[in-house]
């Protein structure tokens, strides 16, 4: 296994065209799984095509255990891919498929049928050897392209949206397998996604991409309640965040931003530090989880009317207006009002996030608790 | 877990060919490609300013090869024969290839049989298709014989023979070799239209007939437009067929461009005006040709 | 689409469609019969029988004769056609990969001045090519011949190869790449036994069109490398001694025979190769 870097890689196609990948700074150690997500178009796609060297990069470098491989013809680099489409040869059998690669660098016969035989026991593919992939389920042609990757042992593992082509039973089930076999053989692994609940669950570092240009790098953790933008908060996490328009009132140390509903009002206090928030045009991001019903006694309390409830079995979605936006609450199904119904709710305002409605940056939150003047539920900022 | 085994690393020489090697491998047929189409015909059109004869010679005479063939009445009969003989085969095969398709689209048992009937003319030669039908159409002992013979004393036929009718038989034998293939090329059309719009339509109250006029053949006009290139260029280019049935006579009456290109440019030593009757040929395809591939073109950006 | 249309049946109407399409089987079939029927005839049963009477005797004379007569450029024929096909195929089948799967700079361009070149009338081009062919010293040669066939072939052979390949996902030879395999293992091991149908196709087209063909044939080679289309016209359009209709019947058939053959052999290939490239006519 290998650590893999990017170092300032750059693609474009062409002067006059718009820059395909800017500037992306990577670093994964040996044995991690990294997922590069993002919305067709991002140049997810591109960058792992420059990772596997069939596409040149424009500038930057390429490390793998620290030399540079960017020069190399893709043959050289000990990578392998599993594509979308599997991209098993057709006129080969499973057997055939898997070995290719191993016969190409011509390795001895007997190290073959060794390898091709504990691949095919750790994928259980035995009996499918003899076939063809025109013969194969999708899910089966899915294990025999991961096979043809896993016989080679490379030293890096690229996954181009590899779950997508199933229906959505088994893609949930080969997630958790390739995440048993991760943890299992341990390689490090770069796996193309724009699929957020598989770079949630599958990652043990996750880069979020828009227009070329990685947006955040970090844990899913991380990405999930520190997203570095509106774009990354907006992308990960289902039902999506709400944002909310805000313009914070009051004084250096003590703002407080206005929510309002056809019901009620409610000033949530915030604690943002010594910045200058007056009547800046923010957005106050809350996860659909943040929002619950208020209990007896909450000092932080809007009330609203239900305008749409969404039943999902394990949770009920709630949608309500606030300051003229919808927001959506995710509560448990035996607590949810039922529509035209009014109710009480309170936030998690430890957990909320500001972002600079122009820029879609969000507002770093300070370090550290300040003492000054606030009880119960307080988010705390820091301006920038 | 180390790698199997790592690939020997290729030189950088190797490595490099193995980069040339797409355009390598292109780059003859490039050549060829290049110089066989264009290049040849842009000698082509030098050719046709000059006052060539039976050897090429430089001596530029402007257009005056192109003013010979204005003034010259064997290339205005071509000419007006490749009008005559063109629409008419067009026409004439569009039609009976439209009625054959849709009528074999009426689950018609042996469908697969009829099919190949109809479509075997198109891998003869067309000089097999000439002399078959230079002896069918044979005056005295073809077609007008078996019609005597069948009870039709007075019927002569020696079209073959005949100055104004001569282009006629021409056109019989080539509809009869290229119809059978517009037949095939409606079929398929007809098999991709949308079943569910001609039911939409009977439940309209739409009536068969009115069905295939008014929405199933309009829904084909494609295939229309790829049938008439390809008959265009067939008919542009037919040389064989004229060749095999009159070689252009009687006299010259039924020659076509790519017969008198070839009789002035190899048999009777006139290689400029042979190569400017050339010009004028693929200047005909190109003006059907070039709007053509501009609508395709524009088509593929809109969708 | 026609299930809805017409429930079958005998309806008067349906009666009538049976009846014009066997009209047209007929007619479609007639010239063939013809040529069968004249060319077992004697001179005699053509002069006193017609078109459609069967012959009193069964004579294959005709096509004795015929054959003593056009034998040599039958063979020609083969020939030409066989390297011609080959190797038309095989250079268009890797033109077809490189123009699909390994594109640079400007190859977009080549395959669209090739599809030009599939349109352009060859008499803009005879004249250079025989003094090109009359140069290299191939003039009225059957190597002559081939080399031409081979030249003029290319943009359909590779045409062919091209959009079938275009049709193969990219992720394929990607794949190969990752596995180690070079530029012609990729070809050789991965495409190559996809292309089957398509090779069959291409074959199929080149062989009717370089058998069929005349123009190149009258134009390029004279005498004894004559292909047998411009013998057959040599023969029928000969205007000295006796015309003998038998005879060339029976060479027209032999000179049809083997693209017949082929037809209906594999008239799926043809048809397939028909609507891709009928456009060279």
């Amino acid at each position: 296994m290998a650590t893999l870097e990017l170092r300032n890689v750059n693609k474009t196609y062409g002067s006059g065209l718009p820059d395909t990948l800017k500037d992306i700074q990577l670093k994964i150690a040996e044995g991690e799984f990294l997922i590069l997500v993002g919305p067709s178009g991002c140049g997810k796609s591109t960058l792992m095509n420059c990772i596997a060297g069939l596409e040149n990069i424009s500038g930057g470098a390429i490390l793998v255990d620290d030399a540079d491989i960017s020069q190399m013809s893709p043959k050289d680099r000990d990578i392998a891919m599993v594509f979308q489409s599997y991209a098993l040869y057709p006129t080969m059998t499973v057997r055939q498929n898997i070995e290719f690669g191993l016969k190409i660098r011509k390795v001895p016969k007997a190290q073959i049928d060794q390898e091709v035989e504990r691949v095919a026991k750790l994928l259980q593919i035995e009996h499918l050897l003899a076939r063809k992939p025109g013969q194969l389920s999708g899910g089966q042609q899915q294990r025999v392209a991961m096979g043809r990757a896993l016989a080679r042992r490379p030293k890096i593992y690229l996954f181009d949206e590899p779950l997508s082509n199933l229906d959505a039973k088994l893609r949930v089930e080969m997630r958790t397998e390739m995440k048993l076999m991760h943890q299992r053989l341990k390689t490090t692994t770069v796996y193309v996604t724009h699929d957020q609940i598989e770079a949630m669950t599958l990652g043990d570092k996750v880069a979020v991409m828009k227009d070329g240009i990685i947006q955040q790098f970090g844990t899913p953790k991380e990405i999930y309640s520190e997203p570095a933008n509106l774009f990354v908060a907006s992308f990960i996490g289902s039902p999506p965040m709400n944002f909310i328009p805000v313009k914070p009132a009051g004084g250096r140390g003590r703002w407080h931003v206005p929510l309002a509903t056809d019901l009620g009002q409610l000033s949530l206090p915030l604690a943002a530090g010594d910045a200058d928030l007056d009547q800046r045009e923010l957005i106050l991001g809350l996860r659909p989880e943040q929002l619950a019903l208020a209990a007896e006694g909450d000092s932080a309390v809007l009330q609203a009317r239900v305008e749409v409830t969404e039943p999902t079995g394990p949770d009920t979605l709630i949608f309500v207006t606030i300051n003229g936006t919808k927001v959506c609450c995710r509560l448990a199904p035996d607590l949810a009002p039922a529509v035209g119904e009014m109710l009480k709710l309170s936030f998690d305002a430890g957990k909320a996030l500001l972002f600079d409605a122009k820029t879609g940056e969000r507002l770093a939150r300070e370090s550290k608790t300040p003492a000054e003047g606030s009880a119960g539920n307080v988010a705390q900022f820091r301006g920038r | 877990m180390n790698s199997v085994v790592a690939l020997p690393r290729a030189t950088p020489v190797l490595d490099r060919l193995q980069r040339w090697l797409p355009k390598l491998v292109l780059a003859p047929s490039m050549v060829v490609i290049l110089v066989g189409f264009y290049a040849y015909i842009g000698w082509t059109l030098v050719l046709s300013f000059t006052s060539s004869s039976f050897v090429p010679n430089y001596t530029f005479v402007g257009l005056a090869q192109y003013w010979r063939l204005w003034d010259n009445d064997r290339w205005w009969v071509a000419s007006k024969n490749l009008v005559i003989f063109g629409g008419l085969f067009i026409g004439i095969s569009l039609v009976v290839g439209v009625l054959l398709a849709v009528l074999l689209d009426q689950r018609i048992r042996r469908e697969g049989f009829i099919r190949t009937v109809y479509l075997y003319p198109m891998a003869l030669s067309m000089i097999v298709t000439g002399t078959a039908w230079k002896w069918l159409l044979n005056p005295g002992m073809g077609l007008d014989k078996l019609l005597r013979d069948w009870g039709w004393t007075g019927f002569t036929f020696d079209w073959l023979i005949n100055q104004d009718r001569v282009i006629y038989c021409v056109v019989i034998a080539a509809v009869w070799q290229a119809s059978g293939f517009i037949m095939a090329m409606f079929l398929a059309g007809l098999r991709g239209v949308d079943g569910s719009i001609i039911r939409a339509a009977q439940v309209d109250g739409a009536s068969l007939p009115t069905i295939y006029l008014k929405i199933v053949l309009p829904s084909l006009r494609p295939v229309f437009f790829s049938a008439f290139m390809i008959l265009a260029h067939i008919a542009i280019k037919s040389f064989d067929l004229v060749m095999a049935m009159t070689a252009g006579g009687p006299g010259y009456a039924s020659d076509l461009p790519a017969v008198f290109m070839y009789s002035f440019t190899f048999s009777r030593g006139q290689m400029g005006m042979g190569s400017a009757s050339a010009m004028l040929m693929l200047g005909a395809i190109l003006a059907i040709l070039v709007p053509y591939l501009y609508s395709e073109l524009r088509g593929k950006r809109h969708d | 689409m026609t299930s809805a249309v017409l429930k079958p049946g005998l309806t008067p109407s349906r009666v009538l469609i049976y009846a014009v399409l066997i009209l047209a089987c007929l007619m479609y079939l007639v010239p063939l019969v013809v040529m069968l029927l004249t060319s077992f005839k004697t001179p005699e049963d053509i002069n006193s029988g017609n078109l459609l009477t069967l012959p009193h005797v069964f004579s294959t004379l005709g096509w004795v004769k015929a054959w003593a007569t056009v034998r040599g450029y039958f063979w020609n024929s083969v020939a030409i056609t066989v390297p011609a096909v080959l190797i038309s195929t095989a250079v268009g089948a890797l033109n077809g990969y490189v123009l699909s799967m390994w594109r640079f700079r400007g190859s977009q361009l080549f395959f669209g001045l090739l599809l030009f070149g599939c349109f352009l009338p060859f008499q803009a081009v005879l004249l250079p090519a025989s003094f090109t062919l009359g140069k290299m010293g191939l003039a009225n040669t059957t190597a002559g011949l081939v080399v031409v066939h081979v030249v003029y072939g290319l943009a359909f052979t590779t045409l062919f190869f091209r959009n079938f390949y275009v049709s193969v996902p990219e992720a394929l030879v990607k794949a190969a790449r990752l596995d180690g395999a070079g530029f012609f293992t990729i070809f050789g091991r991965v495409l190559l036994p996809m292309s089957v149908p398509t090779i069959m196709v291409c074959v199929i087209w080149q062989f009717t069109q370089i058998w069929n063909d005349f123009l190149f044939g009258v134009v390029f080679a004279s005498g004894d490398a004559q292909p047998i289309t411009v013998a057959l016209n040599n023969l029928v359009n000969t205007t000295t001694g006796v015309k003998e209709y038998n005879v060339d019947m029976a060479a027209a058939m032999i000179a049809g025979l083997p693209t017949l053959l082929v037809y209906v052999l594999a008239g799926k290939y043809f048809l397939r190769g028909l609507t891709a490239g009928a456009v060279k006519g």
